[in-house]
């Protein structure tokens, strides 16, 4: 996830909260996050994530004026004009998670708290690559990518390191 | 309130249900929240009949999300160092989760004491579906 400006708005981190089901009033009252150790509303450990808001090419948002691949009248928004790009599948199934695989593993190193206020820098890099034998879904691709997240003064706030998986065939679930 | 390292020894341990029985509506605030818009987590339509899944299923970080609730909740706000996680199996809607950590080392760097965690959340089969660790700074 790349982004060159990602202000952390109280708001977002409200929402974010709410979406990993955390009650937590350092999330959301600006009072009582006055009176904490940290002293002002703080981002959970993984809200750094949400940098795929403002990253311009983040491939799992619908972009205005283009395709998207989840449905409408059709199962798959790209069935509407010649199969083609990432998710099709080429008319039959697309593999993994149908776009970009799922994610494996996910890593943060925390540096210093990141408050709602700042304004977030995103630079990433790609890492290792490697192969695996899985046992249902044939051959599994890895990948990995780390993102550094400095501030407004250019202090690193957060390291996230990001492992993704493509399988050859959709896993069969029981 | 942070956890103190004199009130703390290795394998102590602290478990919370962090999520009771995840709907389909979490899975749209995730979606919204984060910017994972990927249809596997909230279209039915894709997810069933393009993705081949049996149904939509949760963004991972939904369920590292939630178990990180359990970590701040032990170590205090602001205390965490590092948190990592594999994503070992899929959570469906209806599944509730279980987040446990364990202490698994206590250590000093200079002054400032440090608290290592083992992490596993688990659904209601028992079944894990995220597994790692966390480190934690502590008060003496």
């Amino acid at each position: 996830m790349a982004a060159d400006k990602f202000p952390v708005e109280a708001s977002h981190i409200l929402m974010f909260a709410r979406a990993i089901n955390d009650p937590n009033p350092i999330y959301s009252d600006a009072d009582y996050a006055a009176k904490s150790e940290v002293g002002a509303i703080i981002a959970p450990p993984t809200f750094t994530q949400s940098s795929a808001q403002f990253d311009p090419d983040y491939f799992l948002r619908p972009k205005i004026g283009q395709a998207w691949f989840g449905s409408g009248k059709e199962p798959s928004g790209l069935q509407r004009r010649a199969p083609s790009g990432e998710g099709s599948g080429g008319g039959g199934r697309p593999s993994g998670a149908a776009a970009g695989g799922l994610h494996a593993e996910q890593h943060f190193e925390y540096h210093q708290p990141l408050r709602a206020g700042d304004v977030l820098t995103a630079t990433t890099r790609p890492g290792k690559t490697w192969e695996r034998e899985g046992k249902r879904g044939g051959k599994l691709h890895f990948s990995e990518s780390v993102t550094e997240y400095r501030n407004q003064n250019g202090e690193l706030v957060v390291t996230a390191r990001g492992v993704g998986v493509r399988t050859e065939r959709v896993i069969e679930q029981k | 309130m942070p956890l103190k390292a004199s009130q703390l020894k290795v394998g102590d341990t602290r478990e919370e249900v962090v999520l009771e029985h995840l709907t389909r509506t979490q899975l749209v605030m995730y979606a919204g929240a984060s910017g994972d818009y990927n249809p596997v987590h909230t279209d039915e339509v894709f997810a069933t009949k393009v993705a081949g899944y049996p149904t939509v299923f949760a963004h991972g970080m939904l369920s590292m999300g939630a178990t990180g609730r359990m970590l701040t909740n032990w170590v205090g706000d602001g205390r965490l160092t590092k948190y990592g996680v594999r994503f070992v199996s899929q959570v469906w809607p209806g599944d509730q989760l279980t987040a446990k950590a364990t202490v698994t080392a206590l250590r000093r760097e200079g002054s400032q004491h440090f608290a290592d965690l083992d992490v596993i959340t688990t659904n209601q089969n028992g079944q894990p579906v995220v597994t790692g660790y966390a480190s934690a700074r502590l008060d003496a």
